[in-house]
C-alpha cells in the first residue's frame, strides 16, 4: 500500500508530457525475446494508469517494468517465472488477466455457467414447445374432429 | 440573466415532469380520459423547457460567459466555434444536460408520433419516462447545476482538455446518448405493459423502431469512439476493453437481442415475458452506464468515496428504477400468457440461439467490468481485468453466434430446415474455407486462428449476400425478374442483411488488424528512412507550425513506394496547449485503400533525432465501415413501410392474444 502511495506521488510531481510507450532504446537487439517481452507486456497493468498495459502506457512506472522484463528475459526467465517474479512483488493487481483462484472463480466461471444454464433452460422449454407444437399440428380435439366431419358430410350432401 | 433563464427552465421541467408522471397514471387506474391525455402536451412542454435550459447553457458557452463556473472552467475564447459548443458536455454536468435534453427530445416524439397507440399503453409510457426524467432534473438541479454564476467573473476561461479538442467530440457523445437514452423507451414501453398486465404482438411493433433508433445511433456512437480514440491516443488501438467503453458496450449486446426477440414477438407472438425483461435490462444497463461514467467510481472506489454525493444520488436512481422495475417484472410477468410454438431448428430457435449468447456475452462484460470494484469494495483486494481478460473469453462467445448467424434469415419461421440452410449456404462456406487458405498463404506470422477468424468473416458477409441471392431467385431466373424482386423484397429483408454484411466487415477488419498489422519503433534524423510493408518513409524536416490555441511541432515524412514512386506526404505532429500545459500526439493518417499507414511522433531526442511510431493496419477501415453498414442496415429496416405504418388494430387478433388475468 504505501508503495502505491509514493507511486502515486510521483506521478502527481510528473509533468503531463507524454512520450512514446515503448522508447526505441529500451528494445532487445534479439527480435525473438523483443517479440516475446511485447506479448508479456500486454498482459501486465501498469499499476498508476487506468486499465492500460505497460506496452500501451507512457508513465514512467511503465518504462521501468518493461526494462525490468526485459532484463528477466535477458537473464534466462521463462515467461511464468516473470510473471510469478512480478507478482510476488506487486500483487496481483499486476496482472490484465487474473489468475484462476478462489476470489476470482465468480468472475471465470459465471460465463460458462450462465451459458450452460441458459442453454439448459433454452432446451427445456424448446422441447416443451416443440412437443407442444407436434401435437397441435397432428392432432384435433374433439370439438375440431366434429367441424371436419359436418364439412366433410356438408360436402357429401350438395 | 440567460444562465438564470435556464436554471428556471429546468426547474419548471421538472415540475411538469412530475406533472407528466403523476397524473396520466392516476387517469388510467381511475379510466378518466382528461387526466390520460394530458400526458402528450405535457411531454411536449417539458421538452420545450429542457430545450431553453439546453439552448441557455449552449449560448453561454458560444458567447463565451465567464460568469457561468462550468463555461469559465472548461472553455476559452480562443477556441474555435465548434469546440466552444462542444465543450457544453465535455464536463460533468453539462453532458448530464444533455443526457436529460435527449430524454425530453425522446418523450416528446413519443408524444407527437404515437398517435396510433393505445390511450392507456401511451398514458403509462409517457408517465414512466417522466419518472426518469424528473430524477434525473432533480439529479442536475441539487449535485450538478451547470448554471451555477460565479461572483466575480474571470476575463478568460481555463481550456477544454485538449484530448476532447476534436471534432470526435461533437458526434461521439450525442450519438451515444441518443443510443442510450433512445432505449429509454423501449423500458418505458416495458413498465406501462407491465402496469397494465397485458401484451401482445403490436407492442413488439410499436416499440421495434424505437429501439431499431436507438441501437443504430448507439453502433454508431461506438464506432465514432473507436476511431476517435484510434487516431487520438497515438497508437492505433481501436478497442481497450476499458470499463467506459464496457459501459456503452453492454447496452449495445442487450440492446442488439433485444432488436432479435422483438421479431420473434411481433412476427410470431413468442418469448414476450423475455422480450419485456430485456426491455428492461437494456436500459438498466445504458443507466449503469452512466453511473459508472458519471460517479467517479471507476477512477478509483476511494475517489467515489471521498465526494460520494453525486455517485450516491445516481446509485439511487439505479436501484430504484431497476430495482422497481425489476420487482414489477417478478410480480407481473406471471401474467402475461406466452405464445407461438415453434419447433427448436426454426428462425425462432436460431433467434433464441442468438438472445442466449448475446446475453451471456453481455453479461462476461459486466462482470468483468465490475468484479474489481465488487471485489475492492468488499473484501479490500485489488485485481485487474483487462483485455486479455476480455479477449479470452467474449472472444469464444462470440465466434458460434457468427457461426450461426447467416443461418438464421434461411430458416423458415416455426420449423426450420437445417440441412436446406445448411446446402444454400455451401457457396458462403466454400467462399470462407478459401480465405482461410488465402490467409494461411499470405500471411507470414501472426496467430495460428487467424487465418480462421478471417474465414468466418468471409462466411457471414457471403452468407448474407446469399440470403437475398436466396430471395431474389438469383441464378435460376432471369436477371431481370431477379432485379424485380430485388426492388420489391421488404426493405427490413435488406436491412438483416445489411446488419449482418456489417458484422462480418468489422470482424474482417479487426482479425485483420491485430494479426498482419506491422509496427516500426524507431529514432530518426532528417534524411533517414523507414520501410514498413510495402512502403518507404522519409523525414524531410522538423518546424513548428502555430495554431489557435496550440503550436505543434510537426515532422514531415514523404512516403514513396519501395520502387521510389511517390505517393505522399505525411505530417504528424505533438501539439503543446499552453493554457493546459499539456502535449498530445497527433497522428497522421495515409489511407491505401482500406488499409492506413499510421505514424505518431515522440520525443524530439538529442542532435535532431526523433522518436517515432510508424504502423501499417491493414483493412482497418472495414472495422468502422462494417459499423457505418450496420447502421444502413438500420436504417434501411427502419424505412420498412410495415414499420412505419404501425400497427393496424388487431380487433379479431385482440380476443385471441388477451392475456390470462
Amino acid at each position: 500500500m504505501r508503495r502505491l502511495l509514493a507511486v502515486a506521488l510521483l506521478i502527481g510531481l510528473l509533468s503531463p508530457t507524454p512520450s512514446l510507450a515503448v522508447q526505441p532504446d529500451e528494445m532487445l537487439s534479439n527480435p525473438v525475446q523483443e517479440a516475446r517481452a511485447r506479448s508479456l507486456s500486454r498482459e501486465l497493468r501498469c499499476m498508476v494508469c487506468q486499465n492500460e498495459s505497460i506496452d500501451d502506457s507512457e508513465a514512467p512506472l511503465a518504462h521501468d517494468l518493461r526494462v525490468l522484463v526485459r532484463e528477466r528475459i535477458k537473464a534466462g526467465d521463462n515467461d511464468a517465472q516473470i510473471i510469478d517474479f512480478l507478482v510476488a512483488r506487486y500483487g496481483e493487481f499486476v496482472l490484465l488477466k487474473p489468475r484462476l483462484s478462489w476470489h476470482t472463480a465468480l468472475l471465470w466461471g459465471l460465463p460458462p455457467v450462465l451459458l450452460v444454464f441458459g442453454g439448459a433452460l433454452v432446451l427445456v422449454s424448446l422441447t416443451r414447445r416443440s412437443r407442444a407444437l407436434g401435437s397441435e399440428d397432428a392432432k384435433l380435439n374433439n370439438v375440431e374432429e366434429q367441424q371436419l366431419a359436418d364439412i366433410l358430410s356438408d360436402r357429401r350432401r350438395p | 440573466m440567460i444562465p438564470e433563464l435556464g436554471h428556471y427552465a429546468l426547474m419548471l421541467a421538472l415540475g411538469l415532469a412530475l406533472i407528466q408522471g403523476i397524473m396520466p397514471i392516476v387517469g388510467t387506474r381511475t379510466n378518466d380520459p382528461v387526466l390520460m391525455s394530458m400526458a402528450a402536451p405535457s411531454a411536449l412542454a417539458q421538452f420545450f423547457f429542457v430545450a431553453i435550459a439546453f439552448t441557455s447553457l449552449a449560448i453561454c458557452y458560444v458567447t463565451s460567459d465567464f460568469s457561468v463556473l462550468n463555461v469559465f472552467e472548461n472553455s476559452n475564447s480562443h477556441m474555435p466555434f465548434i469546440y466552444r459548443l462542444t465543450s457544453l458536455w465535455g464536463n460533468h454536468e453539462g453532458s448530464m444536460l444533455l443526457w436529460v435534453s435527449i430524454l425530453a427530445f425522446f418523450g416528446a416524439l413519443v408524444a407527437v408520433f404515437g398517435t396510433n397507440l393505445p390511450v392507456v399503453l401511451k398514458a403509462n409510457a409517457l408517465a414512466v419516462q417522466a419518472w426518469i426524467a424528473a430524477a434525473f432534473h432533480l439529479f442536475i438541479l441539487t449535485t450538478s447545476n451547470p448554471f451555477v454564476r460565479i461572483p466575480q467573473a474571470p476575463f478568460e476561461g481555463r481550456d477544454l482538455n485538449p484530448i476532447l479538442q476534436d471534432p470526435g467530440l461533437a458526434f461521439h457523445p450525442p450519438m451515444l446518448y441518443l443510443g442510450y437514452v433512445g432505449f429509454s423507451i423501449a423500458f418505458s414501453f416495458a413498465i406501462a405493459a407491465l402496469l397494465e398486465g397485458r401484451i401482445d404482438a403490436a407492442w413488439a411493433r410499436w416499440v421495434r423502431p424505437w429501439v431499431l433508433g436507438a441501437w443504430m445511433c448507439l453502433t454508431l456512437g461506438i464506432a465514432g469512439g473507436s476511431y476517435w480514440a484510434y487516431y487520438e491516443l497515438g497508437w492505433g488501438g481501436f478497442w481497450f476493453w476499458d470499463p467506459v467503453e464496457n459501459a456503452s458496450l453492454m447496452p449495445w449486446l442487450a440492446g442488439t437481442a433485444l432488436l432479435h426477440s422483438a421479431v420473434v414477438m411481433e412476427k410470431r407472438g413468442a418469448l414476450k415475458v423475455w422480450t419485456i425483461l430485456l426491455a428492461i435490462l437494456t436500459f438498466s444497463l445504458s443507466l449503469i452506464g452512466t453511473f459508472l461514467v458519471r460517479s467517479g467510481v471507476l477512477t478509483s472506489v476511494h475517489a467515489f468515496a471521498t465526494d460520494p454525493t453525486r455517485g450516491i444520488f445516481i446509485l439511487a436512481i439505479l436501484v430504484v428504477f431497476i430495482g422497481g422495475a425489476l420487482a414489477l417484472f417478478g410480480w407481473r410477468a406471471p401474467l402475461l400468457k406466452q405464445g407461438g410454438l415453434f419447433a427448436p431448428i426454426s428462425r425462432e430457435g436460431a433467434l433464441v440461439f442468438n438472445n442466449l449468447f448475446l446475453t451471456t456475452a453481455c453479461a462476461t462484460v459486466f462482470v468483468g467490468t465490475l468484479y474489481p470494484l465488487a471485489l475492492e469494495a468488499l473484501t479490500g483486494e485489488k485485481i485487474s481485468v483487462g483485455a486479455p481478460f476480455f479477449n479470452s473469453t467474449f472472444g469464444p462467445l462470440f465466434i458460434p453466434l457468427l457461426l450461426v448467424m447467416p443461418f438464421g434469415p434461411l430458416m423458415g419461421w416455426k420449423r426450420g430446415d437445417l440441412l436446406g440452410a445448411a446446402q444454400r449456404l455451401m457457396a458462403a462456406a466454400l467462399l470462407g474455407a478459401l480465405a482461410t487458405a488465402a490467409a494461411f498463404a499470405i500471411e507470414q506470422g501472426g496467430p495460428v486462428l487467424a487465418p480462421f477468424g478471417a474465414g468466418i468473416a468471409v462466411f457471414v458477409m457471403a452468407g448474407a449476400v446469399t440470403d437475398i441471392a436466396e430471395r431474389t431467385l438469383f441464378m435460376r431466373v432471369p436477371f431481370r425478374a431477379s432485379l424485380q424482386r430485388a426492388i420489391g423484397l421488404p426493405r427490413s429483408a435488406w436491412g438483416t442483411a445489411f446488419a449482418h454484411f456489417g458484422i462480418g466487415a468489422t470482424l474482417l477488419g479487426i482479425v485483420a488488424v491485430t494479426a498482419w498489422g506491422s509496427e516500426r519503433i524507431a529514432e530518426v534524423k532528417i534524411g533517414d528512412n523507414l520501410d514498413i510493408a510495402h512502403y518507404r518513409l522519409t523525414l524531410d524536416g522538423l518546424f513548428n507550425r502555430e495554431g489557435p490555441n496550440y503550436r505543434d511541432m510537426v515532422g514531415r515524412f514523404t512516403v514513396r513506394r519501395m520502387n521510389g514512386e511517390y505517393i505522399g506526404v505525411m505530417e504528424p505532429s505533438r501539439r503543446s496547449f499552453p493554457n493546459r500545459n499539456m502535449t498530445t500526439t497527433e497522428a497522421a493518417l495515409m489511407t491505401r485503400g482500406v488499409s492506413q499507414l499510421y505514424l505518431s511522433l515522440g520525443d524530439p531526442g538529442p542532435d535532431e533525432r526523433v522518436a517515432v511510431r510508424l504502423y501499417f493496419k491493414p483493412h482497418v477501415l472495414l472495422i468502422w465501415l462494417g459499423a457505418a453498414i450496420m447502421f444502413a442496415g438500420g436504417a434501411l429496416s427502419l424505412s420498412d413501410r410495415r414499420l412505419r405504418v404501425g400497427a393496424p388494430r388487431p380487433a379479431k387478433a385482440r380476443a385471441v392474444l388477451q392475456p390470462a388475468e
